[in-house]
């Protein structure tokens, strides 16, 4: 056990699982790169961040390749690769990229096992960057996990850590079904105590960061970590939080957001992504129709404004949510006083 | 010159701890405390312990508030006698703050001595191996679903004057999972080839729960390496055990779940802290993890009940022995004290679970203390 960054707890698991397991390949933009240069580098590259480094070294051509620039091919063609018995990792590099080959996840991977009854397992990982705060544009900043959500038939996991990453995606390559795990691309120098040896977190099942008696605040990726920061603050003046860090967006636990807000009366959700149909959506109506009678005040937001992810720096900053925002919500939900009967 | 001002610092209850957390202070400020009252409760990542005043004053100043988590050393409160002016105090705060934040940049790397791999055989064990001097090493065995940090409040205390060594079981910890067939003797087996790797020829050994039926195997099969025998709430001398905690031990994977059985654990249920919960349900996700408790709990629990008697290897040793039970334990009852040997040397804590080395550290810590001298 060791302090380990993001980056290198991903890596891990996919050393880990493809030492493990023959059948675990990767393939994407770059994974090796720097492949047929003259300088001599195997891997140059290792994914556009380092991630992937070293794995073709140690694993080879065969099982780590570099894929042309056109993710409808090479992601139909993981999907492909999984159907018919291998356990590819895929990388989509930016989630962004999602456009060029949706039709391949949307109606191929994730219809597999319905279409044919159940004869067909797909599991394929699609793993890709997310999230705002790299300055990275518009077209290279979205947090989509809200689009794959929203498909019936894909697993979508956001870890918010390092630890998490690790047991996260080695559960992600040993489910029998699609998943997109997502990496927000801020945090790969993000460090934790990780363990060294392979160990599995299941979907579908949240984390409590924080356990406390007056807010619950769910948060998605990223923001768990400015939602810890704004509860580690506000307990200081007295006010109490739970932050629920649900994992997996779908599954999603809704149990366990249940149980807390029954507990709390009071809900705040943070969701990176873009504010309509989106996560924060999805849990206040949850909450809205199977917890009315436990809330003592309107549930709370925090979200991005509904537009593309500006590029100017102080424009992008004012965009994102972070702990101040999240902390206001929770001030606001608990000053909250229901107005007295006309 | 005024009254000697005493910093209260956030104190190191063992190897591994490098933070603690103010779980609540039990002396107001302006009221005075005597040397071992209990000033405050700390957490650590495993239980809650009570920190106990190195000096006699006037809590002048609570530095550190409640809930607030801070690293060894840090200064969380002021003791001082009534003459000391309240400037003396703001102005030693001070010196203090910037004394330990430049220090604490400058050793920050040099920490305590980190676990080490050690193989043996083809399992590759996770060993704490601290202290040395000439007397006879201390060895640690912890107990089912236990490591070796349950020693935390331990080891360090008879690293002065000689080696010690915790070391987590083939199937726990940071240890390989394969626990063989998962009985206590195979246990002792590997127990006496890791002090052989260690080229410790023989050492008191501490023993916990399970890890007492191992101790008692290893003083059957390698007398000559047992110094001492000191057995913490043993297993093998009885035939009860609380299936309630092995079996929800191995099947609870979350908090929720998880908690209760392990309030089976102690005395006191508020000492088990969050970081002790979630380290048991990371150590679970490993793995192999479970599949190893599930082995060892087939192996020395079939039916409900302990499969082994070892009242024998305990009267047949015949070096220095005793026996330390919680009389609250809720695991291992501290019946099975009774009718013992003569020779056996017995202590009985009161309000004590399953767990007196972390429950009444100070307490097991003066009896093996006595029993080694």
């Amino acid at each position: 056990m060791s302090k380990k960054s993001f980056r290198q707890a991903i890596n891990e698991a996919l050393r880990q699982e493809m030492q493990r397991d023959p059948r675990v390949i990767l393939m994407g933009e770059d994974v090796a790169g720097g492949q047929g240069g003259s300088s001599g580098v195997k891997d140059a590259w290792g994914g556009v961040l380092g991630v992937t480094k070293g794995l073709f070294t140690e694993f080879g051509p065969d099982r780590v390749f570099d894929t042309p620039i056109t993710e409808a091919s090479y992601i139909g063609a993981a999907a492909g690769a999984a159907a018919t018995g291998l356990r590819p990792v895929a990388e989509l590099m930016f989630v962004d990229f999602i456009g060029s080959c949706l039709d391949q996840v949307m109606n191929q991977a994730a219809k597999f096992r319905y279409m044919f009854g159940g004869k067909a397992t797909t599991p394929l990982v699609i793993r890709a960057m997310y999230g705002a705060g790299f300055n990275a544009a518009a077209q290279h900043s979205q947090a989509l996990y809200p689009l794959f959500t929203h498909i019936p038939g894909l697993k979508v996991v956001i870890p918010s850590n390092p630890y998490e990453a690790k047991g996260l995606l080695i559960e992600a390559i040993r489910d029998n079904d699609p998943v997109i795990f997502l990496e927000n691309k801020v945090m790969y120098d993000d460090e934790d105590e990780v363990p060294d040896e392979a160990y599995t977190i299941p979907f579908g099942e949240a984390n409590l960061t924080r356990e406390g008696d007056d807010v619950t605040i769910v948060a998605f990726g990223r923001m768990v970590n400015f939602a810890n920061e704004a509860a580690d603050r506000l307990e200081k003046d007295g006010i109490s939080c739970t932050v629920i860090d649900p994992r997996t967006t779908s599954p999603l636990d809704t149990g366990t957001i249940l149980d807390c807000v029954a507990e709390t009366g009071r809900l705040v959700v943070v969701d990176e992504s873009s504010p309509r149909c989106n996560l924060a959506c999805d849990v206040a109506a949850l909450v809205a129709e199977e917890a009315f009678d436990a809330l003592k005040a309107p549930i709370r937001r925090v979200m991005p404004p509904h537009t593309p992810v500006p590029f100017a720096t102080v424009l992008e900053k004012l965009y994102m949510p972070d702990s101040a925002r999240i902390e206001a919500a929770v001030r606001s939900v608990m000053g909250y006083k229901a107005k007295q009967d006309a | 010159m005024a009254g000697t001002i005493t910093p209260i610092t956030m104190p190191k209850f063992g190897l591994a701890m490098t933070e603690g957390k103010i779980a609540s202070w039990n002396v107001e400020p302006g009221s005075s405390v005597d040397v071992g009252e209990e000033l405050a409760d700390i957490e650590t990542t495993k239980i809650t312990n009570g920190y106990e005043s190195p000096a006699s004053g006037i809590l002048r100043r609570q530095v550190a508030s409640e809930g607030e988590t801070l690293a060894v050393g840090a200064l969380i409160g002021v003791l001082a006698d009534k003459d000391v002016s309240d400037a003396d105090i703001d102005a030693f705060v001070e010196k203090f703050q910037n004394e330990f934040s430049s220090q604490a940049a400058e050793t920050g790397a040099s920490e305590s001595a980190e676990p080490v791999v050690v193989e043996v055989g083809d399992l590759k064990l996770k060993v704490q191996d601290s202290g040395h001097g000439d007397d006879t090493p201390v060895l640690f065995i912890h107990g089912f679903g236990g490591d070796l940090t349950n020693w935390m409040f331990n080891q360090d205390h008879f690293s002065g004057s000689r080696r010690t060594v915790a070391f987590d079981l083939p199937g726990h910890g940071g240890s390989s999972k394969n626990v063989g067939d998962g009985k206590p003797a195979t246990f002792a087996a590997t127990t006496a080839a890791l002090l052989d790797k260690l080229d410790i020829a023989k050492a008191h050994v501490v023993a916990h729960s399970l890890g007492g039926a191992i101790a008692l195997e290893l003083a059957k099969s390698h007398p000559e390496k047992v110094a001492s025998l000191s057995l913490v709430a043993p297993a093998g001398l009885g035939k009860d055990i609380n299936m309630d905690f092995i079996n929800g031990f191995i099947s609870a994977d979350r908090r929720k779940t998880l908690e209760p059985v392990l309030h089976y654990l102690v005395h006191d249920k508020s000492l088990i802290t969050r970081n002790m919960i979630e380290g048991i349900i990371r150590f679970k996700r490993l793995d192999g993890a479970v599949a190893g408790l599930e082995t060892v709990a087939k192996a020395c629990f079939p039916d409900g009940h302990q499969a082994d008697d070892l009242h024998g290897a305990l009267e047949n040793f015949t070096g220095p022995k005793q026996v330390i039970w919680g009389e609250n334990d809720e695991v291992l009852s501290a019946a099975s004290a009774k009718g013992l040997p003569a020779s056996v040397k017995i202590t009985l804590l009161p309000e004590t679970g399953h767990m007196p080395q972390m429950e009444k550290s100070a307490d097991v810590n003066a009896a093996v203390t006595q029993l080694i001298a």
